[in-house]
């Protein structure tokens, strides 16, 4: 039964790593890794050119969802979308960064759970809502916000997109992943009910919103320890809502 | 395929290459662009892509592929003028406009949303309205030209100064607009090539798997590990259920195959909470919201990933044989 496996095209792999790890260009480390992996595999660089303009056409559904909104979200943002997001939160007094992201959060991994991933995403809610809510909360408390803890409030706001939706989605029972979960056992004669697999995903599900929104506590007892001493009597949002009542 | 459809995915690809062919002349003319015949270049090979990229041969779309890489990687692709508001002018306008700038941006997700759950199947002379593989793109494309047009009547603007607006969101990111598709190029040759399995035979030739916890643990790191190289949780499944997964939690520990599967996955998922590689979730997103740091998404996201990664390899300890 043992047949010898080629293990030249871990090369690829090494390449990936160390590229990034040289902080190159990431886009150049991905080509470079696939030219060395194909002739690792002993591909002709003919074939390899091939099978990566093959890929290419293969996947390009792949950017639509990123690329399709810009247009439209950039609109938005000329004529003040951000700065909308920003007065909308600043009328929610008791509203922290941390508190909104959880919120968000909650929201997320929920429709998610429910097969409506759509709800979300970087491009449409991420950049024009919710990380400009993010930073307008903590802006409303404190003032400026120096630009280290700034970026963090902005990541963090990405990574509750993310948490929310892969730990919600994989509860729903439709989703692709339960599908080929199901194949891949099924492959090995083993039948296993999808609700099943739906169904023991809850716990990883319910610890992942435990971890994640405690992190995000953990946001607003940071802001507050770095920016405690400056709170804020008179900032742009506020100005922004005596206007809006003018 | 298209004959079947009122509205096939290949409209959308058209659109998209119309926008990239814009975007591509805009750059072309933007003189305050230092490198602005690379950067059109850049664009407009991405634009062949997708006005023609399924009638031309394989190996021409492999020289486009490697001629952006070599664009991108030496820093062809740069900032050019946008001409935006002040953020004053922004601000007044935002007062102005109020939740009518927030209403399209809704359009988006609420559109995709009833898309793909109410008219899925719906058909029209017997033909389907969405096209039936990717019904939730279409319905994402449509929500961005009803977002479009509403946009463009609550602010009194044009397409054109949307199409000037795309190009100052593309710019912004740069080449991470086309890191997740060169990846997903990657993702498949690792697969031609083999990689997986000879991952899969590193692992399980390496590690002795007699005792229960190891052998869970195994299990679920390399889903995260395999998953943190491949970029893709659905790649590292496979592999790590056929190595360790079917043979030896199911096989030898008698565990129960619903619990290997799913909290497996999720195991996978904690690496794609931690990898570049993963770039439309960790990369893009750095670059849309502007982080100077294209790594700072994912190091916010380790401290989530590794204790729930722990928590999993004990969840998995303790349910797998107990129901």
């Amino acid at each position: 039964m043992q047949t010898a496996v080629n293990l030249w095209p871990l090369i690829g792999v090494a390449v990936i790593i160390v590229g990034f790890i040289l902080r190159q260009n990431p886009v150049m480390v991905v080509i470079i890794a696939a030219i060395i992996t194909g002739l690792a595999a002993a591909m002709p660089i003919e074939k390899i050119l091939i099978s990566l303009g093959t890929g290419f056409i293969k996947t390009r559904n792949l950017p639509l969802i990123l690329l399709l909104p810009l247009g439209v979200i950039g609109l938005l943002e000329r004529y003040g979308l951000k700065e909308q997001s920003q007065i909308l939160i600043a009328k929610i007094k008791s509203a922290t960064s941390g508190r909104l992201l959880i919120v968000y959060l909650f929201v997320r991994e929920l429709t998610a759970a429910l097969g409506l991933v759509s709800l979300g995403g970087h491009p449409q809610m991420v950049r024009p809502l919710i990380a400009p809510m993010a930073e307008g909360a903590t802006e409303n408390r404190y003032g400026t916000i120096p630009d280290k803890l700034l970026y963090k409030i902005r990541a963090m706001s990405a990574a509750t997109d993310n948490v929310g939706l892969f730990f919600g989605e994989d509860i729903f029972v439709a989703f692709g992943a339960i599908v080929l979960m199901q194949t891949i056992m099924r492959g090995s004669g083993i039948e296993v009910n999808p609700l099943h697999m739906a169904m023991w995903g809850i716990p990883t599900a319910i610890c992942a919103f435990c971890i994640h929104a405690f992190r995000l506590s953990r946001l607003d007892v940071e802001i507050e320890r770095e920016l405690g001493s400056q709170k804020v009597t008179n900032n742009i949002a506020t100005v922004a809502i005596e206007g809006d009542n003018a | 395929m298209s004959s079947t459809t009122i509205l096939p995915l290949d409209y959308f690809y058209i659109l998209l290459g119309l926008t990239l062919s814009i975007i591509s002349l805009m750059s072309y003319r933007d003189k305050g662009n230092s490198k602005r015949m690379a950067t059109g270049s850049f664009w407009a090979l991405y634009a062949v892509v997708f006005l023609i990229g399924d009638r031309l041969l394989p190996l021409v779309v492999g020289i486009i592929v490697v001629a952006m890489a070599l664009i991108a990687g030496l820093g062809g692709v740069s900032l050019g003028k946008y001409g935006q508001f002040t953020q004053e002018e922004r601000r007044s306008s935002a007062l102005k406009l109020g939740n009518r700038l927030l209403y399209p941006a809704l359009i988006i997700p609420f559109t995709t949303m009833i898309g793909s759950v109410v008219f899925q199947k719906t058909k029209i002379g017997g033909m389907f309205l969405l096209d039936q593989k990717n019904f939730t793109l279409v319905s994402l494309g449509i929500g961005c030209i009803l977002a479009l047009i509403a946009a463009c009547r609550f602010t009194q603007s044009t397409p054109v100064q949307a199409m000037r607006e795309a190009r100052r969101l593309i710019d912004s990111m740069g080449w991470a607009v086309v890191l997740p598709h060169m990846l997903a190029v990657l993702g498949l040759l690792f697969m031609d090539a083999g990689v997986g399995k000879a991952v899969a035979n590193v692992t399980t030739t390496y590690i002795p798997m007699d005792s229960r916890f190891i052998a869970v643990a195994v299990y679920c790191l390399g889903m995260a590990v395999f998953t943190m190289i491949m970029g893709n949780a659905f790649a590292s499944f496979p592999v790590m259920a056929g190595g360790v997964g079917i043979p030896i939690l199911i096989g030898a520990f008698h565990g129960n195959p619903a619990i290997i599967a799913s909290i497996g996955m999720f195991s996978g998922y904690c690496g794609t909470l931690m990898t570049p590689m993963a770039a439309n979730f960790n990369i893009v997103p750095a670059a849309l919201l502007d982080l100077p740091d294209k790594n700072g998404v994912i190091k916010v996201q380790f401290l989530t990933a590794l204790p729930l990664l722990t928590v999993n390899i004990f969840l998995m300890y303790y349910l797998m044989n107990a129901f």
